[in-house]
């Protein structure tokens, strides 16, 4: 099964024609994800790496429909941050429930519109500020891996779910997962930002519905309450699928932000002891440094069997 | 900054027709008190910092002429609220205070929508009362009901002929924040007066940072939350980001002495906002201290790892260099390394680097570093994603450790050197800087160039000239870095990319 992606799922790309836009479905393709059209206003008519683009994700819609016998299942959208909000909206309008929305600096206001309307259509959305999802040896959507050659040769298939609030650090946590015999059902990266289309609960909930996920491993940060959500969903037995945790943040200093916009300690809340806390006291396994997540992990599917 | 200071949010509180207490800012003593005069009576006098809890520092007094405004205003100035020196205080009238309210808005990352808070009682300390805090929902398309506003006022024992104009108050601070795209607008407290009026007496707001290209109206000058002004570094680091939008830079100055104990000042390089905090963590809890925060991520030109470089150790004291980000990275890591090894070659580094260059084209990476930086006086170390943060953090230990007894002394910033005929050589401009060619060259020596070059520089009699046009040439930073570098690397000295960041040295 796993989550958000697989091979069977038809994906859109907005902004096709792009600079990001052309390498990012490179990379789609090559992994054997089902790229069946871009958008680009302007430019239909025209191909990138023979998938045909369309100047409105309604006639990407149409296509998708006729060729592909079913509608457009995901939309990566690849424009420049400002205009992430329409281009996310008119996908939304054209009835497509799920977005993966990669540029990072989407303004805050623009995000929660995106949300609302999302909200309105019963459509989902990943982002903003991700690298992407990747369900390994299935498919891709986003960027995560660069190249697929790349993709393929780090990240492993298997039963972990992996949720990240770090692009580079989903990659990675799956990487060493993989280096020590583990693999991935779905690796997640929810974005950077503070406010999210899912977040870390929302995706926990799907891997605890997916038959192929076993256990969950997090890359949490400082920052925002959403690690102290998912150790609220453990406790009231919703997520009951073993979680694995690393936070990372924990020399940063209150009032700075790390990069990330949701990574900074406001208020003396968000910090990296709070979540340690509240994650072991709902059972989950919170390592101390990040090298050790592949053993721990390992000891709780070992655990488990 | 994005944070606004109290006298600037409540210009924008006025705007969208608030009524705050008469006043003026003033940054001298002798400006306090001429605002003091022109207010008559009683004024108070209150600190421009980002705090909350002034009175109890201090930082809001009272002074019942303009004398005494003048006194109070000089010693107020003199503050320093954590690294905040205080520049500028607000002299106000007093106002007869008959009701006090405390009204946020803030975004609510788990509805995914703003949210205002409101307590019927204002003034310090509201952060520990979250009991008695109302929250009231603020739909995007409609913003709060003002029934659940109503019922709110309601609740409180004011005054039910002031309830219209609070709850009209209470609404328009949503549409404030939505005009000016904050991420968070504070009054506290929302005072109503015997007269019947409703005033704002405070103001904290902060603007999305995201959303500050936008709004140049509010003069916001960088756009970053830190816990102290911009810095001189931090200013250059800023321009330098907004010059180039390849890739993310992000550089955040933290501590400028090591404290006892600590085995030494680092200059921290990651890539990577996640992979770079993991990093920082690895680093500290190796018993060092970062002197800065620096991510350069998102596929960033080498130009611009360069231009990090440079910065960083525009830092004295440092004991070494510790680059580090998520270890594998989506990113051709390759361009990171010519950017850095052009920066250490210039600055002719003597600290121990240790680099973790992980990622997509690792290997190339590696031996661009390592094999650019052979030369130098100091051990510069490349690893890749099968080397984990923590021990790459030790290995760096050892290297100081090793620096120290060899009697390298700590960092102190230096000019870049550059070769001779930078200035007299013939030039050609690109992004941010231009190429220079080296006009002692000869024809095989020009042609060897040429073929490290991807095809933009071509041989012409005994020198160099670009190959394609100028426009594109201007584009081609990365590669003609990287060019300079290779031809180094083959003992060639033929070209040299002078690359500009305003306002170092």
């Amino acid at each position: 099964m796993a989550i958000i992606i697989d091979e069977t799922k038809n994906v859109i790309v907005q902004g096709i024609t792009g600079r990001e836009g052309q390498a990012r479905t490179q990379l789609m393709l090559g992994y054997g994800t089902s790229v069946v059209a871009g958008c680009t206003p302007g430019k239909a008519g025209q191909e990138v790496l023979g998938v045909p683009v369309f100047d409105t994700v309604a006639d990407a819609q149409q296509h998708s429909r006729h060729v592909h016998g079913r509608d457009v299942d995901i939309s990566v959208v690849l424009v420049p941050a400002r205009f992430v909000k329409n281009a996310a909206i008119e996908a939304i309008e054209a009835g497509v429930k799920m977005l993966v929305l990669v540029p990072d600096r989407v303004p805050v206001w623009d995000a929660m519109e995106i949300a609302a309307c999302a909200e309105k259509h019963q459509a989902r959305f990943v982002g903003p500020n991700t690298l992407g999802v990747i369900s390994p040896g299935r498919a891709v959507v986003g960027m995560i891996g660069g190249r697929a050659e790349s993709a393929k040769a780090w990240f492993k298939p298997g039963r972990v779910g992996v949720i990240s609030r770090s692009g580079g650090m989903s990659s990675s946590t799956a990487y060493y997962l993989g280096k020590a015999g583990i693999g991935t059902s779905t690796i997640c990266h929810i974005g950077g930002d503070s406010v999210l289309g899912l977040r870390i609960p929302d995706v926990a909930l799907m891997f605890e519905q997916d038959e192929q996920t076993d256990a969950i491993v997090l890359f949490g940060e400082i920052g925002g309450s959403m690690e102290e959500d998912l150790a609220e969903l453990m406790r009231a037995g919703r997520v009951t699928k073993p979680v694995v945790a690393y936070i990372g943040g924990k020399a940063a200093k209150e009032g700075t932000r790390f990069s990330h916009a949701g990574a900074i300690i406001e208020g003396g809340k968000g910090t990296h002891a709070g979540k340690v806390k509240a994650l072991s006291e709902a059972g989950a396994v919170v390592v101390e440094s990040f090298g050790d997540l592949p053993e721990a992990t390992g000891r709780v599917l070992a655990g488990q069997s | 900054m994005a944070r606004l200071h109290e006298y600037q949010g409540k210009e924008l509180l006025r705007e969208a027709g608030f009524q705050t207490p008469r006043g003026g800012v003033a940054d001298t003593p002798g400006g306090a008190r001429a605002i003091a005069e022109r207010l008559g009576g009683r004024v108070v006098v209150k600190i421009q910092a980002w705090t909350t809890g002034r009175k109890a520092m201090g930082g809001v007094r009272f002074a019942d002429d303009p004398d005494q405004a003048g006194h109070i205003a000089a010693e107020l100035l003199a503050m320093k609220v954590g690294n905040f020196p205080v520049e500028q205080v607000l002299i106000e009238e007093c106002i007869d205070i008959q009701d006090e309210l405390f009204v946020s808005l803030s975004i609510n990352e788990r509805e995914r929508r703003p949210m205002l808070l409101l307590a019927a009682t204002g003034g310090s300390g509201i952060e520990d009362r979250a009991e008695q805090v109302q929250p009231i929902a603020c739909p995007l398309d409609t913003g709060p009901r003002e029934e659940e506003v109503r019922s709110f006022l309601a609740s409180t024992p004011i005054d039910a002929a002031l309830h219209e104009k609070l709850c009209s108050s209470i609404c328009s601070v949503f549409a404030v924040a939505r005009r000016h795209e904050a991420r968070s607008v504070e009054i506290n407290p929302l005072v109503t007066t015997p007269d019947g009026r409703v005033v704002a007496a405070d103001c904290r707001m902060t603007i999305d940072d995201y959303a500050v290209f936008r709004h140049s109206e509010l003069g916001i000058e960088i756009a970053r939350e830190l816990d102290h002004p911009p810095t001189q570094l931090e200013r250059i680091a800023y321009k330098v980001e907004q010059a180039d939008h390849r890739g993310t830079f992000y550089f955040a100055q933290l501590n400028t002495e090591p404290p006892a104990g600590s085995r030494g000042l680092v200059g921290f390089h990651g890539a990577g906002g996640g992979g770079s905090m993991m990093s920082m963590d690895a680093i500290v809890a190796e018993g060092f201290t970062i002197a800065n925060f620096t991510d350069t991520s998102g596929n960033p030109s080498a130009g611009k790892v360069y231009r990090a470089a440079r910065i960083i150790l525009s830092q004295p004291g440092l004991c070494g260099y510790f680059g580090s980000g998520s270890g594998v990275a989506s990113q051709e890591q390759f361009w990171s390394a010519y950017g850095l090894a052009k920066a250490f070659w210039e600055l002719n580094l003597s600290i121990p680097a240790v680099i973790r260059l992980g990622g997509n084209s690792e290997d190339r990476a590696v031996d661009i570093l390592e094999g650019a930086c052979a030369d130098l006086p100091a051990i510069v170390e490349g690893y890749r994603k099968d080397d984990s943060p923590r021990e790459i953090a030790r290995r760096f230990g050892e290297l100081v450790d090793a620096s120290r007894e060899a009697g390298v002394e700590a960092w102190k910033p230096r000019r870049a050197r550059m070769p001779e005929y930078v200035g007299p050589g013939r030039s050609y401009e690109i992004n941010g800087g231009r190429v220079w060619i080296n006009p002692a060259m000869d024809s095989a020596s020009a042609t060897r160039a040429a073929e490290l070059s991807n095809g933009l520089l071509r041989v012409q009699g005994e020198t160099l000239v670009p190959a394609v046009d100028a426009e594109e040439f201007a584009k081609r930073d990365s590669e003609l870095i990287g060019c300079e570098v290779e031809c180094r690397r083959g003992g060639l000295d033929a070209v040299f990319v002078e690359l500009d960041i305003e306002g170092l040295e």
